[in-house]
């Protein structure tokens, strides 16, 4: 009977467990609070260890010369998993109540996700907030959530049009300036060689949000615990009437984006643009060579002609609340992406956040022989200026998104109307919002 | 039975008290099994019986609130039709495949048996990392052995990884994984068959096929029931397969194609731990009353 | 002569299992050719058919030295799982399902209740509440936190169990009784031996398992120093995504095939004593 015994008194301890943890940290609004840049200037000196959770491959050099700089602080460099395996364990070691870093990499979509419930510590407590003028209002934007500040941007991703200039070339189509030229541009390469599409998408999250974004839409506005969702404003209308034409049509590549195949119709002309990032040259270098040579930049297509672009991923840097020097880790944030550590993060092809770096002319006139010679950083720069205002995700995007399989993937694969889809995953976000305590209305 | 000294008679009480002393060597087992697996049960119990909000508001105790949801909830059904589905033909023809290979290893009529064994075992050693870029290189439809086979055929016969091919696709890969898996358990079963039986049967004359009918098959029905009851169980826990192929075969796998990714996509994405462990419990319950049902019906058998 | 022990080998039988064979291999031997081609030529060439440069040692040393031979670590790491948990495992499956086969003591019908239950529910939805309940003992992200559930192998019970039953007549053991010898002994000195095909078979499956054990030391280890192979390589996989991505699939394959042949030998090891077994069958009475 010894193992009952034992196994009661296990149960026991667990239902305790369980309790403990039921009872968490509820969400806190943060009410503004301002500080000075002194207690972190303090941290700094009185140095210690903190430990950095990021999958960024620039954070190695970044850390040797942050260590380098202050021989006192020792960062443990950890890559806890890529995008959302990192997250799990983020939102495992919150539920614990320990054992997460204390600086940590969140991209922009998923920020509102740690920071609502309190998990993040508010930089505005360290003065940050005087750096707003240093960034781009995009990123600026993306990293403050109602009057708060959970982070110093990193990498952003002003979209562009990467284009296969040999595929335009030898099928003289010119580059399109609107969305009816890049149908146009579509139909015209899969009818001159119908093994060649004019860009893959089999229905992707991010991407559905910043075309949304770039069509001068809404969806997601959220006001303490009010939440409002609409999936179907002028702004999402407009891309799904692009959209459905490519997707009904056939004229997109159904490869898998990021999977072995795909880099393989990078490379061999089979895909000829992506609208994506401007994070994106760095990729297209180390992993597409077959494409060098090839490939140009050129402005994001738009609805009228004016030039108009959203942002597509990039990533801040967060001081999580568990953290037991948070002085001490917002000095190595304000260190990375507010200071020395922003040098070795271009060096190794990041595109940065602060706009002294985006418009200094030794970033804008680098002609880079990857896309023959072209100055491609003026195009991107340009491109970050152009960001449509006013744009916020959803306070709990990492669920939409994977549950955007279940709805508008499901009318990728049906070929009907993209708008369809939008609508059930409005549906199952508003339910999602509402179980959660947030008070969701559709509009 | 060279033992010069007498038996002693054992009297009733002792062979209870000796009966106990099994317990030595459960116990080892029964404890770390408690820690491991009865005590998260037990937690995941107890959250079942609540709802918390992830982000605003608190836990309410809600009793058996979940448990009603789960059972009215169509996205649950769905996917446990589905695995039922995939149960009822896959399972039988992978385990009818294990006992032909384990037979024709076992009969000593095959060249390099030693070679066969390692090799049907080798896919069950492949890990899913890999086994994603292997089908898909198999079943793409892009550059994979299914454009190629498409390409012989004329236009597009093949497509492993559309929404009518799937689950024949996801019931390839795991019988690819797992033929080997139940081959060994029943070679290693029919190891232990004592050989006087079978040399009764040879005396009798019986060829290979009915010493296999007669005598083999009858020893293993043991490890038969075992392997049938834990790929009844891998069947309801259908996971890792659909979820390698939700990478190449996007919108084709839902959320809750399967019961186990239900419950897991609840938990990690949408952080509603308490009706994941609810789903997950009310899976077990039904998982096991089905596999306690083979348990006695194999038993029966026996007896 | 021909008898049932003692038959001719069929080139028929042989045949046909040689077609299941092919199925088995198809798979395989595009990973095999795949670890000898360069990332670009994974990307240009034909699956089944070799690229421009054979470049496995190549692979192989990059394998090792990337990331300053961080996979030398995973494969420690791997071995230490394997050695501790399987072992381990098969250690306590083997003693327990002895134990349950050859004992008659209450309870021992609620235990094959108790964990067939126990076992039935998806382990992916118990992943949270062990993950908080390891986090109170303290052993998130150190090596015991993958050591200790692969201590429990369900299968490797049940296995022995049914083995047991069979393999160890209640007769011997009376013997080695009256001969004087203790519970223990008779556990380690007569039925070890009696039931090595079935320990052999335990075991492989327990190093297998360990082996490619992925979703548990994923949710439980964050620091990539103690990760075992199968999540370093699908992080080396990961890395294939997003902005900054930085695909490796020619470092992923080879450390795939590398991980493979340390099961193919130990399941050549493990091999010959299905034949001991056979022969210490053989003699028994």
């Amino acid at each position: 009977m010894a193992l009952f015994r034992r196994h009661r008194a296990i149960a026991a301890l667990a239902l305790a467990a369980a309790l403990a943890t039921a009872c968490g940290s509820p969400a806190q609004d943060t009410a503004k609070a301002t500080g000075t840049q002194d207690s972190v200037d303090a941290a700094l000196k009185a140095g210690g260890s903190i430990t950095y959770w990021t999958w960024t491959p620039s954070a190695k050099a970044q850390v040797a010369a942050f260590e380098q700089e202050y021989p006192n602080v020792k960062v443990n460099l950890v890559n806890a998993g890529t995008g959302k395996d990192q997250y799990t364990k983020l939102q495992n070691a919150i539920k614990a109540g320990s054992g997460g870093p204390d600086v940590v990499q969140i991209e922009y979509q998923a920020l509102p996700q740690f920071a609502l419930p309190g998990s993040l510590v508010d930089l505005n407590q360290y003065g940050f907030g005087a750096f707003q003028k240093d960034y781009t209002a995009s990123t600026w934007s993306s990293v403050t959530v109602g009057n708060a500040l959970f982070g110093l941007p990193q990498d952003s991703g002003p979209m562009a049009l990467f284009y296969n200039k040999e595929d335009f070339d030898k099928y003289g189509i010119a580059v399109p300036k609107t969305w009816d030229e890049y149908l146009d541009a579509a139909k015209k390469l899969h009818a001159a060689d119908p093994t060649k599409f004019i860009t893959s998408d089999t229905g992707d999250p991010g991407f559905t949000t910043s075309m949304i974004w770039q069509a001068g839409g809404h969806p997601f506005s959220t006001d303490g615990r009010n939440v409002k969702i609409n999936l179907n404003d002028q702004g999402a209308q407009k891309w799904t009437k692009v959209w459905d034409q490519l997707v009904q049509g056939k004229l997109l590549s159904t490869v898998k984006g990021w999977s072995d195949d795909w880099y393989r119709e990078l490379g061999d002309g089979t895909i000829a643009t992506l609208v994506t990032g401007a994070w994106m040259p760095g990729v297209f270098k180390s992993s597409v060579t077959a494409g060098s040579g090839k490939w140009a930049v050129a402005p994001m297509p738009t609805y009228d002609g004016q030039p108009v672009s959203a942002e597509n991923g990039g990533s801040a840097q967060s001081v999580l609340k568990q953290s037991s020097n948070p002085a001490l880790a917002a000095a190595f944030v304000r260190w990375l992406n507010h200071g020395n550590g922003i040098k070795p993060f271009i060096a190794s092809g990041g595109f940065p956040s602060t706009t002294a770096d985006l418009n200094s002319p030794a970033f804008l006139n680098a002609a880079d022989p990857y896309f023959g010679g072209q100055q491609v950083n003026q195009v991107l720069t340009a491109a970050s200026g152009a960001v449509a205002k006013g744009w916020s995700y959803l306070p709990y995007q990492l669920y939409a998104n994977t549950i955007f399989v279940d709805t508008v993937g499901k009318s990728y694969l049906d070929g009907t109307a993209i708008g369809g889809g939008l609508k059930a995953w409005q549906a199952s976000l508003v339910d999602y919002g509402n179980q959660q305590g947030f008070t969701v209305s559709a509009g | 039975m060279t033992s010069t000294v007498g038996p002693p008679r054992i009297r009733v009480g002792a062979v209870r008290a000796r009966g106990r002393r099994g317990w030595i060597f459960v116990a080892p087992f029964a404890v770390v099994f408690a820690l491991t697996f009865l005590a998260p049960l037990v937690y995941a119990f107890g959250l079942s019986l609540f709802r918390d909000q992830a982000f605003f508001g608190g836990t309410v105790f809600v009793g058996l609130g979940n448990y009603t949801q789960a059972l009215a909830d169509a996205n649950f059904w769905d996917a446990f039709l589905r695995v039922l589905l995939f149960l009822a033909v896959q399972v039988p023809i992978m385990l009818l495949m294990a006992l032909i290979a384990a037979f024709a290893i076992d009969s000593a009529r095959l060249h390099a048996a030693g070679f066969f064994r390692m090799v049907i075992f080798l896919p069950y050693a492949v890990p899913g990392v890999v086994a994603v870029l292997m089908w898909g290189f198999i079943y793409g439809d892009h550059f994979g052995l299914a454009a190629d086979l498409n390409h012989l055929l004329g236009q597009d016969a093949v497509q492993p990884l559309s929404a009518n091919w799937i689950l024949t696709s996801i019931g390839n890969i795991v019988t690819w994984e797992f033929v080997g898996y139940n081959m060994l358990i029943f070679y290693s079963a029919l190891k232990v068959v004592p050989p006087d039986q079978i040399e009764a049967a040879a005396i009798d004359g019986a060829g290979t096929l009915r010493t296999i009918v007669s005598v083999k098959l009858p020893a293993i029905r043991g490890a038969i029931v075992v392997a049938t009851i834990f790929s009844i169980i891998g069947s309801f826990q259908l996971f890792n397969e659909p979820n390698i192929l939700r990478s190449l075969a996007p919108n084709v796998i839902t959320t809750y194609f399967t019961p186990n990714m239900y419950a897991y996509n609840l938990s990690f994405a949408g952080q509603q731990y308490n009706y994941s462990a609810t789903v997950a419990i009310v899976m077990g319950v039904i998982t096991a009353i089905i596999a306690y049902a083979v348990q006695l019906r194999g038993q029966r058998k026996e007896r | 002569m021909t008898s049932v022990l003692r038959p001719r080998r069929s080139r028929t039988l042989t045949a046909v299992m040689a077609l299941y064979l092919l199925y088995t291999l198809i798979p395989l031997a595009w990973l095999v050719i795949s670890a000898t081609k360069t990332q670009p030529d994974l990307l240009s060439t034909p699956g089944l058919s070799f690229g421009g440069v054979f470049a496995l040692f190549d692979n192989i040393g990059q394998t090792f030295t990337y990331d300053n031979g961080i996979f030398l670590r995973w494969l420690g790491n791997t071995l230490l799982y394997v050695v501790v948990g399987a072992g381990g495992a098969t250690v306590l499956a083997t003693a327990a399902g002895y134990g349950l086969a050859k004992y008659r003591f209450r309870g021992r019908q609620a235990v094959f209740a108790v964990v067939l239950g126990a076992i039935a529910v998806p382990g992916t939805a118990l992943a949270v509440p062990t993950f908080l309940l390891f986090s109170r003992l303290g052993l998130i992200d150190t090596p015991l936190a993958v050591i200790i559930p692969s201590l429990i192998s369900p299968f490797g019970l049940y296995l022995i169990w049914v083995y047991a039953v069979d393999a160890i007549p209640d007769e011997m053991m009376e013997a080695a009784r009256i001969d004087g010898a203790g519970e223990i002994r008779i556990f380690l000195a007569v039925t070890l031996r009696q039931l090595a095909p079935g320990i052999v078979t335990v075991a492989l499956f327990a190093v297998v398992a360990t082996w490619n054990n992925y979703f548990l030391p994923l949710i439980m280890l964050s620091d990539p120093n103690w990760y075992p192979l199968t999540v370093g390589l699908n992080q080396w996989n990961a890395q294939a995504i997003g902005a900054a991505a930085q695909p490796v699939y020619h470092l992923v394959i080879t450390g795939s095939v590398l991980t493979i042949i340390p099961l193919v030998i130990a399941f050549l090891f493990l091999q010959r004593f299905w034949q001991s077994g056979l022969a210490a069958g053989s003699v028994k009475q």
